[in-house]
């Protein structure tokens, strides 16, 4: 067990020193911006005076490692400080965007989780049969479509022709649980088409690479049924590299949330990051990528430590 | 049991036996790749109209004078479509071209050498892979502005992680082979080895990666591009036409999903080949 | 054994042919094969790889692997017959009447479960005994086989138990629901000489108490001869020639089954190491490690010119780390390499091209030591180019000479690429290739290991011939005392990590010997079927005096 822990902590100090190094990639790019700040906000228009003033009250006048631990610290408080746009408080503005966007991805992961490794395993089972190919070719389609095109496809079915779902998905703080879901469902489903085809793919040739060791072929001379096999030989040693492609997936539903978001109009932090991109608002834009790049080295870290504990020769060390 | 692997001469026979042995789905895709070089190729005389020329009114209809209407500054639909073809799909050619020359070579160096070169470059990599990508750009773009050449740039060097990931992988089970070690202890070069040792040995699934990038790249190109900032008007791109024309979804109008369709069709052409030859060299290695 | 035509008659496989799938099709790999076998009896299955033997012991079981199928004839299992029959009803077999021991039982356990568990998987699934009944058994099974500590081993996990004592448990297994008949696969092909013996005794133990019948798959006539009642021996998918053991052994019909008792019997004659002559190699006090362990402790050994040395020990006794300490791979930590009296760089990449040139290596597998994309004549060219500076019709001369050497066709060899060659063939181009550089000393790790023995012989003679026409020294890493028999002028013995006998081959192959080549020496198996029996009679007479030789793993 103490390897155990000791790998464990290892990847918790290694996700811990990647977030501290992308949490300085993102706050250096600002300062490599010819000019800074004060620059951007006035505009060409503003007198070196005024910059200068504006550069004392947003304290810009001081080392950078300095302004980079305040920030740090200030972020790490939730105070990701104001939108040079609107001057809101940005703590303000992610608050249900945030819990928006984990609402539609989660939507999304709920679906198509169980319903990728079930078409997985099937495929792997019945590998080579008319369904495996008829799948395959399938979901070698739907990644090959970008996000906007299966959007507009089902808005152009479901909400244009049919008018069974909203085209705009315009949800608040006060939306009930069972109006979000359904309000949500396009732009759910759409994500889910994206992710399952990949997470799909990935689980059967997990599989498929795993029936071709020795063991597997002992347990299919031991007499037993496909179906033990899959379960109980297949099943325990593939999840270790099931659970890196769902966690990878995940991980990718949190970025392609971004065009979906969009073009259902969705109050996310997707729509956010873009609006700001567009208007320059530089905070706004470092605060989004910041939560960003933490749900993804997250999510990336949990399947670290996942297959590290569903791994027996790391669990039960000689 | 060895099985005589098919090291053939290359020969021009060989490749028609192997062209008519693939299945549909691949000579779709090889189909569909001609088509779009061809396109791309002869534009200027494929294309009814210019490219950024205004021939009519605002969204009009089909019509046998626009076959696919007009967009919304009542330029030829179809005449962009078709140069869209030499701008989207070059720029993310050129893009993906970039990001192998990077992430090819330090992936080669990498498992050549070793050592502190192979921390190095790979730390590196484990810091850009661990921010999403297309956030990255996001951020890059914000800051250096939104143009072509500053996009092909950051995508190129964010997609050359993932370039230098399977370069690495791949040659270090070539690396550890002892003809390389043979090689080696000859006293053979760097140059040497990565040249005539290991990337022969790991061309196919390098030519593989490539189609697949590509792929990658190019969505994310429309996608920056659909969301406004990737390339920029008045350059006809399938990924901004379908934004600036999207409201006409609303209204049951289909002619917006056109240039997003032909994102999807090259995809999906692109894909299927790389399908067939990835299970044709598997043999050989993932 | 009773009547032939007899009720007692557990297994007869008529006319089996089958085919394995290729790029062109389907291929027969086994061309129409009889067997029959009675109950209790053991019957080896000798043959080359490519033989078909593999794939006949998996048909008796009904089974055809992935991507290979059972095309024609009849496999009858006490009167049931197999091939027609629906998978369940070979299911209810396989496991059960019917049991498989695989060649690696390392990677043929589960790593996720216990091998409790995988124990009493197949008695539980057939309904054979309940789960605690099962346990119970396998305890007492493990106990009958001389398992360490049977009560807790099955409680552990494969990476946890030994290779040797893995394989052991897989006989176990095998026994679970007390089939009729076992398929052994080449059930020891993967364990030192010293471990092997404790799992042929335990497998020979085990059929015999419940006499089951057995199939025993191997490659090697020395070890098949300790365990079958009667041989088949196979070539090319087809019967070469059947008998019991002793008359096979004694009285081979076939010519080819001659020149496999033949094999060992290739001898050098020993030549002494010339008096007051500088050693071209020598290694002086080498101690060497990867990271915090070290792997060669104070090692010092001589190669003299035209002479052979062969370095043997089992796996982890350091003798590949031995070589890559000479070639300059692994830097010693203490220690040094002399070239002709002249201490050699320890890195690789600082001695000089000459240096490089004189000390020239032949690997182990062939497959992994030629590069698939480079053909024969750029494979043996590039030492010419790059050493001696040939090019043009002059190189293209001397790559043709080189092949006439090797006993390879020139203008059948010279435009291959390595995939359109067989196992021996490539080795002859290693050869070739480190001939190329016109050295004086050639390391030869295991170069015989991966090859046939009727190959491996041939490369012997190969060698052996290239030594006087060249003046070569050879340094041979080998777990093979078979082959230090045949080539070797002088023994270096080494075991973890130190040299713990050496002198010339004529004394090492006498007694009296430290411990360890004493183990090292009894346990290579001899052709006489007796001998086995023998040395376990002799290491418990042995053990009474006090004097246990027992493998490092048990």
């Amino acid at each position: 067990m103490d390897a155990v822990l000791k790998m464990v902590a290892q990847r918790l100090a290694l996700g811990l020193l990647t977030l501290f190094v992308v949490s300085l990639i993102i706050f250096a790019s600002v300062e490599m911006l010819p000019g800074d700040v004060a620059e951007e906000i006035l505009g060409q228009s503003a007198t070196p005076e005024t910059v200068a003033a504006l550069r004392r009250d947003l304290g810009l006048d001081r080392p950078a490692h300095i302004r980079y631990f305040e920030w740090l610290g200030d972020m790490a408080q939730g105070d990701f400080g104001r939108s040079l746009a609107n001057k809101r408080e940005i703590t303000e503005l992610l608050g249900t965007r945030l819990w928006n966007t984990l609402f539609l991805a989660g939507y999304a992961a709920v679906i198509a989780v169980p319903l990728s490794l079930a078409l997985g395993i099937l495929a792997a089972l019945y590998r080579n049969s008319l369904y495996d190919r008829l799948v395959n070719s399938a979901t070698l389609t739907s990644i090959s479509f970008p996000e906007f095109f299966v959007a507009y496809i089902m808005i152009a079915i479901f909400a244009v022709s049919w008018r069974w779902f909203p085209a705009i998905v315009n949800v608040t703080a006060e939306t009930p649980l069972d109006e979000r879901l359904y309000k949500a469902f396009l732009p759910a489903i759409v994500l889910t088409m994206v992710i399952t085809a990949h997470m799909m793919r990935m689980t059967r040739a997990a599989i498929i690479n795993l029936m071709a060791s020795p063991y597997i072929e002992m347990a299919r001379l031991k007499g037993l049924t496909r179906r033990r096999i899959i379960l109980h030989h297949a099943l325990p040693n593939a999840l270790a590299p099931i659970i890196n492609v769902i966690a990878l997936n995940l991980a990718y539903l949190v970025v392609g949330v971004v065009v979906v978001e969009v073009v259902f109009v969705y109050p996310g932090l997707g729509q956010l990051i873009i609006d700001s991109v567009t208007k320059r608002d530089i905070p706004v834009v470092q605060a989004c990528s910041l939560i960003f790049a933490l749900t993804y080295i997250l999510l990336n870290l949990l399947a670290d430590i996942l297959s590290i504990l569903s791994n027996p020769r790391l669990l039960h060390p000689r | 049991m060895a099985v005589t692997s098919d090291t053939p001469r290359r020969s021009p026979a060989r490749a028609v036996k192997l062209l008519r042995e693939s299945p549909w789905s691949a000579r779709f895709g090889m189909a569909v790749i001609l088509v779009y070089v061809v396109a791309a190729l002869f534009a200027p005389a494929i294309a009814p109209y210019g490219e950024t020329e205004i021939v009519g009114a605002e969204y009009e209809v089909w019509s046998e004078q626009f076959p696919i209407g007009t967009d919304n500054l009542g330029r030829d639909m179809l005449s962009r479509v078709i140069y869209g073809a030499r701008n989207t799909v070059g720029i993310a050619f050129l893009t993906t071209l970039l990001a192998f020359l990077i992430g090819s070579i330090a992936g080669l160096l990498a498992a050549t050498l070793r050592g502190w070169v192979d921390q190095l470059l790979g730390r590196t990599v484990d810091v850009l892979m661990a921010i999403p990508s297309l956030i990255f750009a996001l951020l890059i773009l914000t800051i250096v502005g939104t143009s072509v050449i500053n996009m092909i740039v950051v995508i190129a060097v964010l997609d050359s992680t993932r370039v230098f990931r399977l370069t690495r992988a791949v040659s270090m089970n070539v690396v550890v082979m002892d003809f390389v070690e043979s090689a080696r202890l000859r006293g053979e070069g760097l140059w040497w080895i990565m040249r005539q040792e290991i990337l022969p040995n790991i061309a196919a699934p390098l030519v593989a990666e490539f189609g697949l990038r590509f792929c990658f790249v190019f969505l994310t190109i429309s996608a920056l591009s659909f969301l406004g900032l990737g390339i920029q008007p008045p350059t006809a791109d399938w990924g901004s036409m379908v934004r600036d024309n999207a409201t006409l979804i609303s209204y049951g109008d289909i002619t917006p999903m056109i240039p997003a369709a032909a994102i999807a069709l090259l995809t999906v052409g692109v894909n299927f080949v790389v399908d067939w030859f990835l299970h044709k060299t598997s043999g050989l290695k993932e | 054994m009773t009547d032939a035509n007899g009720d007692d008659l557990l297994l007869r496989i008529r006319g089996l042919k089958i085919e394995g799938r290729t790029e062109e099709g389907w291929n027969e790999i086994v061309h129409g094969v009889d067997l029959d076998l009675r109950r209790g009896e053991v019957l080896g299955l000798i043959g080359e790889s490519g033989a078909g033997k593999s794939t006949i012991g998996l048909a008796a079981m009904g089974f055809a692997r992935d991507g290979c199928r059972l095309s024609a004839g009849t496999i009858e299992f006490d009167g049931r017959e197999l091939r027609s029959a629906p998978e369940s009803a070979r299911r209810k077999l396989r496991g059960n009447r019917i049991s498989y021991v695989a060649q690696s039982a390392a990677a043929a356990f589960n790593p996720a479960h216990r091998l409790m568990d995988q124990y009493c998987e197949g008695p539980v699934v057939h309904g054979v005994m309940g789960r605690a009944e099962a346990e119970r058994d396998a305890i007492d099974l493990f106990e009958r086989i001389h398992l360490p500590d049977p009560e807790a081993i099955g409680f552990r996990y494969p990476h946890q138990v030994s290779g040797g004592q893995l394989q052991r448990a897989m006989t176990a297994m095998a026994m679970s629901c007390r089939p009729d008949l076992i398929v052994f696969d080449e059930p020891t092909t993967a364990l030192d000489v010293t471990t092997q013996i404790e799992v042929l005794a335990a497998i020979r133990d085990a059929v015999e108490q419940f006499g089951t019948a057995a199939i025993y798959i191997t490659h090697d006539l020395a070890v098949v001869a300790q365990m079958a009642d009667r041989i088949m021996v196979l070539r090319h998918g087809l019967l070469v020639e059947e008998g019991d053991t002793r008359q096979l052994l004694s009285d081979p019909q076939m010519e080819y089954t001659r020149d496999l008792l033949e094999i060992r019997r290739f001898r050098v004659e020993e030549r002494p190491r010339p008096a007051d002559e500088t050693p071209v190699l020598e290694m002086r006090g080498v101690t060497a490690g990867y990271g915090a362990s070290t792997v060669l402790h104070d090692v010092s050994l001589q190669i003299h010119r035209k002479r052979t040395v062969a370095v043997v020990g089992e796996s982890g006794s350091g003798k590949s780390t031995a070589a890559r300490v000479i070639t300059g791979l692994l830097p010693p930590t203490a220690g040094e390499v002399l070239y002709d009296g002249e201490p050699l760089p320890a890195r690789f990449d600082r001695r000089s091209t000459d240096q490089l040139r004189k000390l020239q290596m032949i690997y182990q597998m062939p497959d992994t030591a030629l590069n698939p994309k480079q053909r024969v004549e750029m494979v043996i060219g590039r030492p010419l180019q790059f050493y001696l500076g040939l090019s043009g019709s002059k190189l293209r001369e001397r790559v043709r000479a080189l092949l006439d050497m090797i006993e390879l066709e020139p203008d059948t060899f010279i435009d291959r690429l390595p995939g359109e060659l067989s196992g021996g063939q490539k080795q002859r181009i290693c050869i070739a290739r480190a001939l190329a550089a016109e050295p004086e000393v050639i390391l030869c790790d295991e170069v015989t290991s991966a090859l046939d023995p009727l190959v491996a012989e041939g490369i012997l003679k190969l060698l052996d011939r290239l030594q006087t026409e060249f003046s070569l020294s050879y340094m041979f890493i080998t777990h093979d005392l078979a082959t230090v028999r045949a080539i070797a002028d002088e023994v270096v013995v080494m075991f973890q990590g130190k040299v713990v006998e050496s002198g010339p081959k004529s004394e090492m192959f006498t007694p009296p010997h430290h411990d360890y080549t004493d183990l090292l020496l009894s346990s290579v198996p001899e052709m006489d079927p007796d001998w086995l029996d023998r040395l376990l009679a002799e290491r418990a007479e042995l053990a009474k005096q006090g004097r246990v030789l027992k493998a490092a793993d048990n």
